[in-house]
């Protein structure tokens, strides 16, 4: 049985939550105050894109045309303010004849997708599904 | 330039983290998550290479 919350929180704090977990990864549970999550997320998630980038990995653009192109697009995008800091620095160009290209995008495309978990999880925390206090977090 | 297999030993190490913190809340449940997980990427992924050694045939 799901335990009682002691308020439903309004659609909108919903919103915001989710707009601040894509921008920022682990942002929205430091908001929650599932410190322990919202740290382990805020350095990983960002690492793991930093790498992507160091190791010459591509930011795909958007190609309708070509769907795989669009997905990895999306995917990426899906990191948030790190995708957009990438883009604005003009980061991101891809080497397809370095020696980890490959291992560079999955880092990228994988650092997105994986954030993309992560709003799931604090959006159902917010909505209740999931326990706000868990063993694992300090009180 | 880093290794091929450092690279994948990173990743999987960084994806478990992260599956492991998401899925499990309990401490232990983590830690013995998140080593499957990671024994699971890495396993796979030797297990892989050797079945694609002999190809292109």
């Amino acid at each position: 049985m799901r335990e009682p919350t002691a308020a439903r929180p309004r659609a909108r704090d919903i919103a915001l939550l989710c707009v601040v977990a894509w921008a920022v990864p682990g942002a929205a549970h430091l908001w929650l105050r599932q410190s322990f999550k919202g740290i382990v997320f805020l350095v990983v998630l960002p690492l793991m894109f930093v790498i992507g980038i160091a190791l010459q990995g591509r930011l795909f653009p958007f190609e309708p045309a070509s769907p795989l192109v669009a997905l990895a697009f999306l995917a990426e995008l899906s990191i948030g303010v790190p995708f957009l800091i990438a883009e604005a620095l003009k980061l991101g160009a891809g080497q397809v004849t370095a020696a980890a290209f490959e291992y560079a995008n999955a880092f990228l495309i994988v650092s997105g997708l994986l954030n993309l978990l992560v709003m799931l999880d604090a959006y159902d925390v917010a909505l209740g599904r999931k326990p706000r206090n868990p063993p694992g977090e300090p009180r | 330039m880093p290794s091929h297999f450092f690279l994948m030993i990173v990743f999987a190490l960084l994806v478990s983290l992260v599956f492991a913190v998401l899925v499990k809340d309990d401490p232990r449940a983590r830690l013995r998550f998140g080593a499957i997980v990671f024994a699971a990427f890495v396993g796979g992924a030797l297990a892989l290479g050797w079945l694609m050694y002999p190809l292109p045939l």
